[in-house]
């Protein structure tokens, strides 16, 4: 018989407090998970979104709300630009790409995105179904869209004013699902793409059209291009020097400010962690209450035992391994607790991402990370370290006294 | 055969107890007898290797058993000594057929089931094999506990007081058995008490004074 199995029958004669310490292990181990996970998921998905833009140009506001609305689709939109202003930073010498982003428009609260060609490169965006937009009203959908919305290729539907409800739907004006993006795995999966003109559209005021006006509308159009306004624009730099020079020109200009997605994104995590680093002091607590509760729960049975553990010293076990079954029951409450917890943590997550309402930042249990191994191996370390001191004893026990004592 | 030899103990600070010395001949059964700190049961430990005594040798075929390792020593009384202490003492949370099987690995023997239901037939008690402790009755916890210490076979068959907790009836029982199976397993057996009820069975005796 070996001692993996006599120091499994041993913790299961006394199921209670064995139960109890493999759940103060799975609640400590299940809370790290949960936070190891989550975090590793957003700072994935904030570093996926903004891989490639070097800087957001919009109106002035909150810097952090300008990257919120322009990259990640949460926030509210600052204000909107002048497209006149607009295109001269985007003719720029520091400028490689500028990519237009017209924002207001949403289905059933996903975002209607208004843009152009510049925005299929930046984000490497490859077609599944139908093809890319190009006619005004053509839409092109995320995938998770499609799945989500029910929508296909030729299908249409109603854009509404706003970002997060249906209450003032665009009855004029129908879009036509023309093509279906494949997984990008970032936040295109969740939006619904058009051109700027589309969005424009949507919200000019309908105005009658008499016979021989022709010129007249013509120039009335110019006079609107002047007028029109987009929401931000994504710049991608030309070469490094840019760092310096374009983010102070762009807020010399008086309307516009510039945000950068890195920094932001920085100071928002930095944000977070306070929250994450407090969560993580509690889920530590909790695992040092597993270790000490593991340590008294086989310090006092092995008071209990120390007539059984003599017995088996008489039948041959050596020090060593009645050493060696001590340490086993810790192990095996700590790897039965980690394993719960980790299975737990897992769990939990898909259920807030099942609940979750911002499709942009789901989060899912169905990812595993190598820091997982880490804490399973620190489960291991608790159990050992709690169960050490009952090991020694039971290794240093002097027999003769204890079977003497009866 | 075992022998002891000019063999005394101290506890820490008590006085010198010194025991007289004492051959055993192989298939001899003896009885020690001594009242309660006459020292009974510390000969008893040393006599199965739990107590090193601070003076003296004990031989047991030819293996003087204090000089081994600990790690050695061990194994050895697993191998050589069967001990029945006054309660049974089994393991709590292992079956009947479990805690003898534990006594066979323990001594790093071949898991041998066999053997473990020829022990239990020949105890009477081979339908409680799946039974854990504390659904037996002490008389047959007794039983299992001689059971455990003729599993591996023993050279020395040892018990302390294995009697003095039961009734007349289970005393005559459990000493009958320890006879027939000190007989059956050829071991050598000693028991020690301060039972007068058990004093006419033997014909070796040896005196603690």
């Amino acid at each position: 018989m070996s001692p993996l199995k006599i120091s499994w029958k041993s913790l299961w004669s006394k199921p209670l407090s064995a139960s109890l310490n493999i759940m103060l292990i799975a609640f400590g181990t299940g809370i790290l998970t949960i936070l190891l996970l989550a975090s590793t998921q957003i700072e994935e998905k904030l570093n996926n979104n903004s891989k490639d833009i070097d800087l957001v140009v919009g109106a002035k506001g909150s810097p952090l709300q300008l990257i919120l609305s322009s990259i990640y689709y949460i926030d509210f939109p600052t204000g909107n630009i002048p497209l006149k202003e607009a295109n001269e930073l985007s003719r720029s010498p520091f400028v490689k790409r500028a990519t237009p982003l017209a924002l207001g428009d949403n289905y059933n609260g996903v975002r209607i995105v208004g843009t152009d060609s510049n925005f299929v490169s930046l984000y490497g965006l490859k077609v599944d179904q139908g093809k890319l937009w190009v006619e005004d009203l053509e839409a092109t959908i995320g995938v998770n869209v499609a799945k989500e919305q029910k929508l296909k290729v030729g299908d249409t539907f109603n854009g509404s004013h706003g970002l997060t409800n249906n209450s003032d739907v665009h009855k004029a004006h129908t879009y036509k699902v023309v093509g279906i993006l494949s997984p990008q795995g970032n936040v295109t999966d969740n939006l619904i793409l058009t051109n700027v003109a589309s969005v424009w559209k949507m919200h000019e005021e309908p105005h009658e059209h008499q016979e021989g006006e022709v010129h007249d509308h013509e120039k009335e159009e110019e006079m609107a291009i002047k007028n029109r306004e987009i929401t931000s624009l994504l710049i991608q730099y030309r070469s490094p020097m840019s760092v310096a020079m374009f983010p102070r020109m762009v807020n010399q200009m008086t309307s516009l400010q510039s945000a950068s997605p890195a920094m932001e994104s920085t100071r928002l995590f930095s944000l977070i962690g306070v929250g994450v680093d407090t969560l993580q002091w509690f889920a530590i607590l909790i695992m040092l209450i597993a270790a000490i509760s593991v340590f008294v729960n086989l310090y006092n049975s092995l008071k209990e035992r120390s007539y059984d553990l003599a017995i088996m010293r008489t039948l041959g076990a050596s020090r060593t391994k009645l050493f060696i079954i001590v340490i086993l029951e810790g192990l095996w409450l700590t790897l039965a607790g980690t394993i719960i917890g980790l299975f737990l943590g897992h769990s939990i997550l898909e259920l807030i991402g099942y609940y979750q309402e911002s499709t942009q930042a789901k989060l899912t249990g169905k990812i595993f990370v190598t820091g997982e191994l880490y804490l399973l191996i620190a489960g291991l370390v608790v159990g050992i370290i709690a169960s050490l001191i009952p090991a020694m004893q039971a290794y240093r026990s002097n027999i003769s006294k204890i079977l003497a004592k009866n | 055969m075992i022998s002891i030899q000019s063999v005394a103990h101290r506890y820490n600070g008590s006085p010198l107890i010194s025991f007289k010395d004492w051959q055993i001949n192989d298939g001899e059964q003896w009885l020690l007898l001594g009242d309660s700190g006459s020292g009974k049961t510390t000969l008893l430990h040393i006599l199965t290797g739990i107590l090193k005594p601070e003076q003296g040798e004990i031989t047991l075929n030819g293996t003087a058993i204090y000089n081994l390792s600990s790690k050695k020593l061990d194994q050895f009384r697993g191998r050589n000594i069967g001990i029945i202490f006054q309660k049974p003492h089994l393991i709590k949370s292992l079956t009947i057929s479990e805690n003898l099987t534990l006594a066979q690995s323990f001594a790093n023997l071949p898991q041998n089931q066999g053997r473990i239901d020829e022990v239990l037939t020949s105890l009477g008690i081979a339908d409680k094999k799946k039974s854990y402790p504390n659904e037996l009755s002490q008389g047959q916890l007794q039983r299992v506990s001689i059971a455990r210490a003729v599993i591996n076979k023993p050279t020395l068959l040892i018990a302390d007081e294995p009697t003095s907790s039961l009734d007349d009836k289970n005393a005559a029982a459990v000493l009958s058995l320890l006879m027939q199976q000190s007989d059956i397993n050829r071991a050598t057996l000693v028991v020690a008490t301060h039972d007068k009820r058990v004093k006419d069975a033997f014909t070796n005796t040896y005196n603690l004074a």
